[in-house]
């Protein structure tokens, strides 16, 4: 018996076969999140260990927060050297879409994938906030699901949180439209130039300190404007490259 | 056993949040005439026998590629350590 599928069913069934790695360091934290936030956008996330040095044909890959290694040496500088680094770092140069969230975001840096770096907070303390952002670049792999100059509200929470460059570096991010997201109202760890989250020169590699992970699902968010710990705003980096991937 | 000593410090257009920290504290408990404290890190790698030409090349191309980060940091000394072993 013939089954007629709707292009709706069609859209579900593509976007629910697209997997999404998600890598667990030692000393990882949010890679359930982040696995979570996969599933909860459509797609089927697969974990991805550090030291297997395989990706296990992932059509994408999310870099999780945490602390790797205990931070020691430099955040994420352990962590870069991982088996599976050496496939992520090949892969993302053939285009594959890496997001780095925080901890993540410091790999990415260390791996060269990224510019700049991270040091610790301009206060010195650990903060931990609901952080309104500027989506400025809606380009990427992992943005195209907003809409430009959108404010989106995530959690933020992190030490060495502040994004540093120098300014010929700085300068050739905003040049380029490379700055993808912006701390708006307050910058909460002395980041230049308020930069949130940055990409690489083809826009499929893109790294911001706060978490969307944490802001996908009613109930577990940020405070939104339906009630509190409504906010999803965080979802749109996840539809945004399952949208991507099955186009 | 021979050892070689790498130290490293944050670039110097760098903020050092940690020494900022170490610079306000030290008046408090009355060091006083310091108007600014760095803070950096020092490595200690140690090797069987001597300390040669070659081992110091090797942790020169280990400090440039893992104890430091050149984006915020220098490596401002890589030496043989001369005290006792």
């Amino acid at each position: 018996m013939a089954q007629t599928q709707t292009p709706t069913d069609d859209a579900a069934s593509a976007v629910a076969g697209t997997r999404i790695g998600v890598v667990t360091f030692p000393g990882t934290l949010d890679d359930r999140d982040a696995a979570r936030a996969v599933r909860l956008a459509g797609g089927t996330p697969v974990p991805l260990w550090h030291a297997d040095a395989d990706l296990h044909g992932v059509d994408a890959v999310v870099l999780p927060g945490g602390f790797s290694y205990g931070d020691y040496l430099r955040a994420g500088a352990i962590s870069r050297f991982a088996p599976v680094m050496g496939e992520i770092v090949h892969a993302a140069n053939g285009g594959l879409p890496v997001l780095g969230i925080c901890n993540g975001f410091q790999i990415l840096c260390e791996a060269h994938l990224l510019p700049g770096s991270m040091i610790k907070n301009d206060h010195r303390t650990f903060i931990c906030t609901e952080q309104v952002l500027t989506v400025e670049n809606v380009d990427t792999a992992w943005t195209r699901s907003y809409s430009r100059g959108q404010h989106i509200t995530i959690p933020v929470k992190n030490q060495d949180g502040q994004f540093v460059a120098d300014e010929h570096v700085l300068d050739e991010l905003e040049g380029e439209g490379r700055v993808v997201f912006r701390y708006e109202g307050s910058n909460p760890n002395g980041s230049r130039r308020d930069i949130a989250g940055i990409s690489n020169a083809a826009g499929n590699v893109v790294g911001l300190m706060p978490h969307p992970e944490h802001a996908v699902e009613p109930g577990f968010g940020p405070d939104g404007p339906r009630g509190p710990r409504t906010g999803t705003d965080g979802l749109g980096l996840f539809s945004s490259v399952l949208g991507v991937l099955v186009s | 056993m021979g050892r070689v000593v790498v130290d490293v410090m944050p670039k110097p257009e760098i903020l050092d949040p940690q020494g900022k920290a170490v610079a306000a504290a030290l008046p408090r408990l009355g060091f006083e005439g310091f108007t600014s404290v760095r803070q950096g890190k020092r490595f200690e790698l140690e090797v069987d026998g001597e300390v040669t030409e070659e081992v110091l090349e090797t942790v020169r191309q280990a400090a440039a590629t893992l104890l430091s980060n050149p984006v915020i940091e220098d490596v401002v000394r890589v030496a043989a350590d001369q005290g006792e072993g």
